[in-house]
């Protein structure tokens, strides 16, 4: 069927910020679709608030908002567009949350737009439970036995008739928030209670638990004509229990034989022709182990995160393809674009065997409740494609850059056999790992099946892979044995373990005996049809299917699954690299392993290795490939952490070299650079015994910025007063050597600034210069970030960027450099230095138009900044302000400290754009989530060396209107200068306490500083803990205080009595 | 673990370990897409004549249970796959897959570039190949085309039974029937008499079938002249239904003629449309033999499917008497039975003659 000619404008929401449940994938999906719109002849009009996707770049839409996602300014831009129709489901749950909001406004119905995708009607009915529920009676399919609770009596009074486990789930939250497994009423009434307050209609779906079935998903896709098929399908090998977002996954199922198979498949087409969905619907199920008995889950209606999985482990473009669905036209007419000689209407056929394994931000949040349940807590995840389980799960593990790219934590070899067994039943992020080990100690399998459920096929490869291990154990190096190992996916790092060898070592006797791999083509049909898909992975198999061109090629390495700190501006920077490099001619091959990005798209480069990133894997495609060399500086610190062993073993590095890289990164060599150069930076020093920390920092004087060499986003990163909170810093620290240095900095506060810029070597460009709203203290990545700046001078920001041109040249940076200042009484002090790409790199390109990545790539290639025009500069001020705002999961993250520091917890960010800085800060505040209220009440509760600044913004809230709380010292300080102030009682109190305002709502922010360093569960962790889960802003930074203010000062007007000017009539 | 090798017609040689019978076997080597099913296809007899390679690269994954064989004894000749996998885990699991095919005298091999051998045969088409013990002389005994019915004679019955309903009357014509049919037939309440593809039309009249059911089987049809004869005599006395080899049958008794595909379909996802409705399914196949279109000129049959990928006829219907058929199975098993309904337009044309011409036959 023709496309349909009734429309000709349409509005794509996006999914917006990266939180915890949402992330890349949107992006991924979001792209393409938004170009399957294009190609299809509409004008598309896109709204998204995240500037770092790839998305938001105007050759994706023919016109970019990146606005709020909110009804009010989604009205505004119907309002302004006209457009004829909105696809909203390619925006996760954001946009179909917002498809209902905007239609119950009334907005849609006075424009006549039509809705695309899935009806309103379909969207309720999957996304209500009530509705859900009655839907699947109609349809005659189980569901576990489950009510609806407005209130926590309800939920204890439904669960003593069904009994305990049961599972409760919020209404309407992302990725499962809120929600969770009781055991016990206790446990259930502290979840339904906090359930209720994060969902938007104030609803929990209590269930009678399931968990142990398997847990099976189907991605199905039906357009307009009811033709209804599967992409691809799923099996959990964590049970039902685990969130499948939090669950290992493998594609196809494997347990399941053809009547399985078959029911589920007929189940899941059944429910989307019930919804009539036209597009892209994600199915999950739960399936008895002993029977034929299931039960629905849960239906998405839109594309998601596992329909891009499904995508990327089969090769059909599950969203390109619902979008032209949505459209009108329908899957026996859309090409298979990896055959490009049969339809889209069939079901791939795949050779291999996918997995999928979430990536959680543990290794940041120390503290965090590190439980698996039914809310997610991942923020990426890897997927690894092998021809035997064993490898394809291997390869997975190694992708995940924990440990040592080998199926083995070290320290759990140290952890007993107790602790362990606790730590499998309670199943947490490292589980898989845990069972590694436990296997190792002759745990049987039966015994880890009954305390897990995981299926005995999946518990007998696990213990395949160990048994090996053991028998290859006593052979070093033999060939057969080093064969069989690589065969079954065990990496270099794993084998050099076993031998005791180097991973060097294994990998030279593996090129003597040609023992390495060739790469198979993903390509829908498992070869059945000849295909031209420049998609590969690598096997341990005969026929190498990868045929190298003629063409000069470029190598970029992608960064790897998304976690806090590395995220998907990493991604967008990787893909304009991947322009970039066509541009110029060359091809432009690409090796990354995440599942969820635009980098893994294969339409995207000309060719994807969808490829662990590690050393051999590295070397096998470099060796195949021989390309002109590799670029590293746009995959973040896992491609940065590759190029020292690539260079070694002769592979070419292109752009800023290595030992550029490691004179920023090396703090000796660092100072050093920068007394070269006569640049300041606050005094420090590089400690590598653990005895000279103390003194060391009594010598810098305290406060002192403490933290480890070589980490990503500010991990263990801390501002620390005293000696005694250095102790307990260290106390912390596992290991200080000369290889991993403790760097103790002196802590100079000022205003911090950051730069990003591109050098030839030669010529430096600076496109804007952004200033943080957070005094320095606050980790770049959490902090607000101003362009054009607001408070610096020309001087100054001519001097930032002399610094930055004179660090450029002399390490002849090639590429991009990230340079962070501290501006401190007109002095600039330089605290850190990155040559490669920044997480600031699509939000400057962006607001600047200068493509950063692409000009970067220019450069690298041997391009010229001065024959383009460009002198060492920084490029004219836009007119507008531009706010950068970062985006937390802290709902998500139980036990998470909430406070803000030098270490990174935001897992994304909001732009926000207008003519004023004020008004700038509203829409960004608005877009990363937050709903600012212009009255009500502030509690205050501050450290003693913030009481001052916190008395002037106390004030201020009382001028506006707003009641004042605070703890007794706050108050004392407060009232002793003439502001009215309730003081509230310490917590524990009978009384209204600092805790009871926080959960009975009776305050809307919380200002909240530390007073020492960082001592989980202390008072003030428990209040911004529940600040966040009542939804609460909490305010740990009082420059955010102040600027969060002054947005409410701009907008609002206050109610004052007039003077008595005392005028006096003649 | 004992070496054995697949030699192809064009001389490639593939070494991968013995798994199932250590018999030899020669026969056919195609390819199978369904990532579900083996026991399935292990079992259905269209597959005489045939050495399977699974191109999903973990088979036996759930084992052999005793629901789903599509005939008590497999025909197939021997099962190529990348891995096999001993233990089974399912809840239904009786034994493991080395286990049946050695029980049932079916050669295996695992661990080979199943890809690569997909690609070869993909390339330059269905190839004689033969399972031997490494170490075994090599040479592939030259064998033309066999011109003789002797796959469907085997897979075929010797004699009839019933397996008694309330509904109407079908006689399956046997041609390697898979038992899926007989579930879709018995589900629809049918009284089902199977009969061997050589009865002769008498022979079937005398049971006084409501209606004929012309099954799936192996091979090439053109040799089965005797049940292309008896379907000549009985079109338009009694409504007939095709399914796979008895699709090819209807249409060679129609005047016809069959060519052979460069590959043949093996797998459950063969997108078909219906001509008719305009709507397209996925189908099981197992095939290597179409009706040539242009061969259809003056007869009087309307295609009523095509493949929707190559065009191929999918699915034809007599324009003048009860008769259709259609390539696929729309039984499924492996694969979706999303077009079982093709079974109720049967039974409505069974319905429809009755109404037409009376019942009197069942006096």
């Amino acid at each position: 069927m023709p496309r349909n000619e009734s429309i000709e404008k349409i509005l794509v929401i996006g999914s917006g910020p990266i939180v915890i449940g949402q992330a890349a994938e949107f992006d991924y999906s979001g792209t393409q679709a938004c170009h399957s719109l294009k190609e299809e002849g509409y004008t598309v009009i896109l709204a998204n608030s995240n500037p770092a996707t790839i998305m938001t770049d105007h050759t994706v839409a023919d016109k970019v908002y990146m606005e709020p996602l909110t009804v009010e300014f989604l009205s505004k831009i119907i309002r302004k567009e006209k457009p004829d129709a909105l696809l909203p489901t390619l925006g996760g749950q954001t946009g179909l949350n917002l498809a209902i909001e905007l239609d119950e406004s009334g907005i849609l119905e006075e424009y006549n737009v039509e809705l695309l995708g899935s009806s309103l009607e379909a969207i309720q009915k999957a996304e209500d439970r009530e509705k859900f529920r009655t839907l699947m009676e109609e349809l005659n399919e189980p569901v576990p036995p489950s009510d609806i609770v407005n209130n926590v009596e309800d939920a204890v009074n439904f669960v003593n008739e069904i009994g305990y486990p049961i599972i409760v789930r919020p209404a309407f939250t992302l990725g499962g928030t809120g929600g969770g497994m009781c055991d016990n009423e206790e446990e259930l009434r502290h979840i339904v209670k906090n359930g209720l307050a994060l969902s938007p209609v104030n609803q929990c779906l209590i269930e009678k638990s399931i968990a142990g079935f398997k847990e099976v998903e189907y991605e199905v896709i039906r357009d307009k004509k009811d033709q209804a098929i599967v992409v691809c399908n799923m099996e959990n090998i964590d049970p039902v229990g685990i969130h499948t977002g939090d669950s290992i996954v493998v594609a196809p199922s494997i347990t399941l034989s053809d009547k399985e198979y078959q029911m589920l498949r007929r189940v899941s087409l059944k429910l989307i022709r019930a919804l009539e969905i036209e597009g892209g619907c994600n199915v999950q199920l739960a399936l008895d182990p002993h029977s034929f008995d299931y039960y629905i889950i849960e239906v998405n209606p839109r594309v998601s995160r596992s329909s891009a999985l499904a995508s990327k482990a089969t090769g059909y473009p599950i969203a390109k393809i619902a979008a032209k669905i949505a459209v009108g036209l329908t899957l026996d007419e859309i090409t298979n674009p990896l055959t490009e000689t049969t339809y889209a209407c069939f079901e791939p056929s795949l050779d291999y065997i996918v997995t999928k394994i979430p990536r959680f931000p543990f290794d940041k949040f120390k503290t965090g409740d590190r439980r698996l349940g039914t809310q997610m807590k991942a923020t990426g995840e890897i997927m690894a494609i092998g021809r035997n389980f064993e490898e394809s799960i291997l390869k997975g593990i190694r992708s995940l850059e924990i440990g040592n790219g080998d199926f083995h934590l070290p320290y759990l070899t140290e952890v007993d056999e107790a602790e362990l067994r606790k730590r499998l039943i309670k199943a947490d992020d490292e589980r898989i790992f845990v069972l590694a080990e436990l296997l190792r100690r002759d745990m049987t399998i039966e015994a880890i099946h009954k305390d897990t459920k995981i299926d005995y096929f999946f518990l007998r490869k696990f213990k395949y892979i160990i048994d090996l291990e053991n028998e290859l154990i006593d052979q070093p190096f033999n060939e057969d044995g080093l064969k069989k190992g690589k065969q079954l996916g065990f990496s270099d790092q794993q084998l050099a373990r076993m031998w005791n060898s180097s991973e060097t070592e294994i990998y030279n006797k593996r090129m003597e005996t040609n023992i390495s791999p060739v790469y198979k083509m993903v390509d829908t049909c498992a070869a059945s049809i000849e295909s031209t898909a420049p998609y590969f992975y690598s096997t341990y198999e005969e026929e190498n299917e990868s045929t190298v061109s003629e063409r000069e090629k470029v190598l970029v390495l992608g960064s790897g699954p998304i976690r806090i700190g590395q995220g998907i501006e990493f991604d967008y920077a990787t893909v304009h690299s991947i322009f970039a490099i066509q541009e110029m001619g060359y091809e432009a091959i690409i090796m990354n392993n995440n599942p969820e990005t635009v980098s893994t798209d294969f339409s995207i480069s000309d060719k994807l290795y969808f490829e662990p990133l590690t050393l051999e894997d590295v070397m096998h495609v470099v060796e195949l490939e021989k390309p002109k060399g590799v670029i590293v500086q746009f995959g973040g610190q896992t491609a940065i952490n590759l190029a020292a062993g690539l260079e070694e073993r002769g592979v070419k590095i292109l752009g800023t070299s290595l030992d550029a890289i490691d004179r920023a990164e090396d703090r000796n060599r660092f100072e050093g650079l920068l007394e070269e150069l006569g640049l300041s930076r606050p005094e420090g020093k590089a400690v590598s015994d653990k005895d000279l920390v103390i003194p060391t920092a009594e010598e810098i004087g305290f406060p002192v910025l403490v933290r480890p060499s070589y980490v990503i986003g500010g991990s263990q990163m801390e501002i620390v007063y005293d000696v005694e909170e250095l102790t307990r810093y260290l106390a912390k620290t596992p290991v200080i050597s000369e290889a991993k240095p403790l760097l103790v900095d002196e802590y100079i506060t000022g205003v911090e600034v950051d730069i990003d810029a591109v050098s030839d070597g030669i010529t430096t460009v600076v496109p804007g210069v952004m200033e943080h709203i957070e005094r320095s203290g606050v980790h770049s990545g959490d902090s607000i970030a101003v362009y054009p700046p607001q408070r610096l001078s020309e001087t100054i920001k001519q001097k930032c960027l002399d610094a930055t041109n004179k660090i450029a040249q002399t390490l002849n940076v090639v590429g991009l450099i990230n340079i962070q200042f501290i501006i401190q009484n007109d002095e600039v002090y330089v605290i850190e230095v990155n040559p490669r790409a920044s997480r600031t790199i699509p939000f400057i390109s962006k607001i600047t138009g200068l493509t950063m990545a692409n000009l970067a790539t220019r450069c690298i290639l041997g391009e010229s900044l001065a024959d383009k025009g460009f002198t060492t500069e920084i490029l004219p001020e836009c007119e507008q302000v531009y706010v950068k705002s970062p985006v937390f999961s802290f709902e998500k993250l139980r036990s998470v400290d909430t406070t803000l520091g030098p270490e990174m917890k935001s897992t994304g960010e909001a732009i926000g754009y207008d003519a004023t800085l004020e008004k700038a800060l509203y829409k960004g505040l608005i877009a990363s989530g937050l709903s600012i209220p212009f009255e009500g009440s502030v509690l205050l509760t501050v450290a003693d060396k913030d009481k001052e600044e916190a008395f002037e913004i106390a004030e201020r809230f009382h001028e506006l209107g707003f009641n004042l709380y605070a703890t007794e010292g706050t108050a004392k300080y407060i009232t002793e200068r003439n502001v009215p102030v309730q003081i509230v009682a310490k917590i524990g109190s009978e009384h209204q306490n600092v805790l009871s305002v926080v959960t009975q709502g009776k305050v809307q922010f919380v200002i909240n500083t530390l007073s020492s360093g960082k001592q989980p569960r202390s008072d003030g962790f428990m209040i911004r803990r529940e600040a966040v889960e009542h939804g609460i802003i909490s305010l740990t930074n009082l420059d955010t205080a102040t600027a969060i203010l002054n947005v409410i000062d701009s907008t609002t007007l206050s109610a004052a009595a007039i003077e008595n000017k005392g005028v006096i009539r003649g | 673990m004992c070496k054995r090798q697949l030699v192809l017609e064009d001389g490639t040689v593939f070494t991968g370990n013995a798994f199932g019978s250590m018999d030899p076997s020669t026969a056919d080597v195609i390819f199978n897409t369904s990532m579900t099913g083996y026991q399935e296809v292990l079992s259905d007899p269209s597959y005489n004549g045939s050495i399977v390679v699974m191109t999903y690269p973990a088979i036996g994954s759930y084992g052999i249970n005793r629901d789903d064989f599509e005939s008590i004894t497999p025909f197939v000749k021997g099962m190529i796959v990348k891995e096999a996998i001993d233990e089974p885990s399912n809840f239904r699991s009786e034994e493991s897959l080395d286990s049946y095919m050695k029980t049932h005298g079916i050669p295996g091999i695992s661990g080979i570039d199943t890809r690569m051998l997909t690609r070869i045969l993909r390339e330059k088409g269905t190839m004689k190949g033969r399972i031997i013990t490494e170490g075994d002389d090599q040479a592939l005994a030259p064998t033309g085309e066999d011109l003789s019915d002797l796959l469907v004679r085997e897979t075929s019955i010797t004699k009839p039974y019933i397996v008694p309903g309330k509904g109407k009357r079908i006689v399956v014509i046997d041609l390697g029937m898979k038992q899926s049919i007989l579930h879709e037939l018995m589900e629809r309440g049918c009284d089902v008499t199977v009969v061997p593809y050589d009865y002769t039309v008498e022979e079937v009249l005398a049971t006084k079938p409501d209606g004929i059911l012309l099954s799936n089987g192996p091979g090439n049809p053109v040799q089965i002249k005797r049940t292309i004869e008896t379907i000549k005599s009985l079109l338009g006395q009694v409504p007939i239904f095709g399914i796979g080899i008895g699709h090819q049958l209807l249409g060679l008794a129609c005047g016809a003629s069959i060519a052979k595909l460069h590959v043949g379909n093996y797998g459950t996802n063969y997108p078909v449309k219906d001509l008719a409705t305009d709507q397209t399914w996925l189908t099981t196949q197992s095939r290597h033999y179409y009706i040539e279109e242009a061969s259809l000129e003056n007869i009087e049959i309307t295609i009523t499917h095509r493949s929707l990928n190559d065009r191929t006829i999918e699915g034809i219907k007599h324009n003048d008497y009860p008769a259709f058929s259609v390539q696929f199975n729309p039984e499924g098993a492996p694969g979706s039975n999303e077009t079982n309904f093709l079974f109720d337009q049967f039974i409505d044309l069974i319905e429809a003659h009755i109404l037409q011409n009376g019942a009197d036959h069942h006096a």
